[in-house]
């Protein structure tokens, strides 16, 4: 059976007045149904750009320039723009991060959600609100028939998110896509919403791409990571793969930079230098700049993604992959604090 | 009223504070009292007005406020000046209101479809604006109503074709920041059509500052009758409206004042009245 999504080798590009960037350059990934997978990665690593690009809404003038988007086996990218619209937003619904933007301020939460039932699912307006009260009532918004008639600004956080979550759900889409979803709430209403996710998933067999800079809530939700830096995909593999030993130095250093919660942090870690300039990509590995483990070939070569030998689905874009169990020991020899343990 | 909410819980659906906003919005209770006196006052013009407005009577011409049987005096025609304001409440509510309708609903259409769509179109649209706003706004309502006739429809159109761009503009402008907002994008995400993205979705979060600019746009569309009038472009005479009473009234204002600043009076209460009707309405709906 072919995977709910697959995207292969993804460009995007944005003209600029006076440069072009290189937003996305080639990433692929797979979602199965019932599966969540995780994109983790700084601002600016393409994630987002990647998410609006599956949707076809990718702001004016970003334009996807490569790869392909495949659902259920079909190829999409070849269709006239209408028809792969409707059949990228009929499958894929999207949760954004700031749930007070998301909202129409002007519209009250219930219409909102019942919006696309009744209009685009072509239920009567009684069997829509109904159908929006069952919504809210599933993510998790106790009293739903009195919150209704609420106004996004009445609503707390987590409350509104849960209202964004179920309008994502309106649409019955087989895939939903989230942004950041719970960047802007408080570590308790997180867990809840990422719960609330995580339950729908399970009870309704939904693909969840789930796209964060936070590797915790990553980590909680998802089998699956993804780990992106200046556009690409450097590392890829389950979340135990990940956990136990990092392939790319930048996953590696990315782990290392978590406090442990049971140790005194004297400082925090941190990784030296910024991502590459997407206007002027250097050749080689665009990590090399800020690798402590760099070696000459490094700057000569940008290493594809490879699989991991005896590890399966686990990849890596790194050259020195094999070497990975031993960077922690090459710590002491000379490789600043990236590596260094507290 | 003290609400202490829980994330979560029953308690925190509707904030005390819009209601209280709500309750005690007082430009907008003030200016709506106002606003819907003068209506009714041109409303029930034919109960109140105690003379015939158009009825000259010479030998009792320039009377002083407070004469016997004329409450605000009369004219240099002996028309009774109460009786004239009424009636000409009617026609400058009536065409100052419905001069502005028909250029906020083209301006606003305009300015959606330009803002969301972009491109060619909105380029299109742009220019169009730039070449109405490029003459000055008298000099281009006299030219037209000059072609098409004096009298009300003419200023009807004349101010139509004029009178859009203000409100194509602003609400060009609103768009172009709601469409980049994550709800416009959330919209387009579930799939819905364009239209009713625009007009269900953008026009209520775009529409304020439109609305609020009309009113002052309603006052100036006043005075520029007013004005037309003085040019002979205007409504014609007898029917009563301000704008010819100021007229008339003003070469006698060294000895009667009072008959330009009684009619001048009435048009400062409107403008009153509608500034403090947008002031109102900007306290009510402006969530940001």
């Amino acid at each position: 059976m072919s995977p709910l999504l697959e995207v292969h080798d993804l460009h995007v590009e944005i003209p600029l007045p006076h440069a072009h960037l290189y937003a996305v350059r080639g990433v692929s990934l797979t979602v199965d149904a019932g599966e969540s997978i995780g994109v983790v990665g700084e601002s600016g690593s393409g994630k987002s750009i990647t998410l609006r690009a599956l949707l076809g809404l990718l702001p004016r003038p970003a334009q996807v320039t490569k790869g392909s988007i495949i659902l259920d086996g079909v190829d999409v990218t070849g269709l006239p723009e209408r028809r792969r619209t409707k059949m990228l937003t009929d499958a894929m619904s999207m949760v954004f991060q700031d749930s007070l933007t998301a909202l129409n301020p002007v519209m009250r939460v219930g219409d909102q959600i019942a919006e696309v039932p009744r209009r685009r699912l072509g239920m009567s307006k009684r069997a829509a609100h109904a159908r929006a009260v069952e919504l809210m009532d599933q993510v998790g918004i106790p009293e739903p028939e009195r919150r209704f008639r609420a106004y996004p600004h009445q609503l707390s956080g987590g409350m509104r998110q849960r209202v964004c979550i179920a309008i994502a759900l309106s649409a019955e889409p087989r895939l939903i896509l989230a942004d950041e979803p719970t960047t802007a709430l408080d570590v308790t209403i997180q867990a809840q919403v990422l719960e609330v996710i995580d339950g729908l998933r399970r009870d309704h067999q939904l693909g969840v791409v789930l796209v964060s800079h936070d590797l915790a809530v990553i980590s909680q939700t998802c089998s699956r990571i993804y780990v992106m830096y200046a556009g690409r995909v450097i590392e890829s593999g389950s979340i135990r793969q990940l956990l136990s030993l990092a392939r790319h130095p930048y996953t590696f250093a990315l782990l290392r930079a978590v406090p442990d919660p049971d140790l005194p942090v004297h400082r925090l870690l941190t990784i030296p230098g910024q991502p590459p300039d997407l206007t002027a990509v250097p050749a080689g590995c665009s990590f090399a700049p800020r690798c402590a483990l760099t070696e000459p070939a490094c700057r000569e070569v940008d290493p594809p993604l490879t699989a991991v030998p005896k590890e399966p689905d686990h990849a890596s874009a790194c050259i020195r992959l094999e070497t990975a169990s031993q960077w922690l020991d090459w710590a002491p020899v000379g490789v600043p604090d990236l590596v260094k343990k507290t | 009223m003290t609400v202490i909410s829980v994330p979560g819980s029953a308690t925190d659906t509707v904030a005390p504070t819009t209601r209280r906003r709500r309750k005690h919005n007082v430009l907008l209770i003030v200016g709506l009292t106002l606003f819907g006196l003068l209506v009714l006052v041109a409303i029930l013009a034919p109960v109140l007005a105690t003379h015939d407005p158009i009825q000259q009577d010479l030998a009792h011409a320039r009377l002083a406020p407070g004469a016997p049987g004329h409450l605000l005096g009369t004219d240099e025609l002996g028309r009774d000046v109460f009786s004239r304001l009424l009636y000409g409440a009617r026609v400058d509510l009536r065409v100052g209101v419905l001069a502005v309708v028909s250029p906020f609903i083209i301006g606003t259409v305009l300015g959606l479809v330009a803002g969301w769509f972009g491109g060619w179109l909105d380029t299109l649209i742009m220019r169009i604006v730039d070449v109405v706003i490029a003459f000055p706004f008298f000099v281009l309502v006299i030219a037209l109503v000059f072609a098409l006739g004096a009298g009300t429809g003419s200023i009807y159109v004349a101010i139509t074709m004029v009178g859009w761009v203000a409100y194509c503009r602003i609400v060009r402008g609103e768009v172009l920041v709601a469409k980049e907002q994550e709800y416009a994008l959330a919209a387009r995400a579930s799939g819905l059509p364009t239209w009713r993205i625009l007009f269900r979705h953008l026009l209520p979060n775009v529409v304020l500052q439109a609305v609020i600019f009309s009113m002052s746009d309603i006052v100036l569309t006043i005075l520029a009758i007013v004005t037309l009038g003085y040019l002979g472009l205007g409504v014609p005479p007898p029917t009563p409206d301000w704008g010819s009473m100021i007229q008339d009234g003003q070469q006698f204002l060294l000895t009667q004042w009072y008959l330009a600043t009684i009619p001048g009076v009435a048009v400062v209460i409107t403008g009153l009245a509608l500034a403090l009707i947008a002031d109102g309405l900007v306290e009510r709906f402006d969530s940001r």
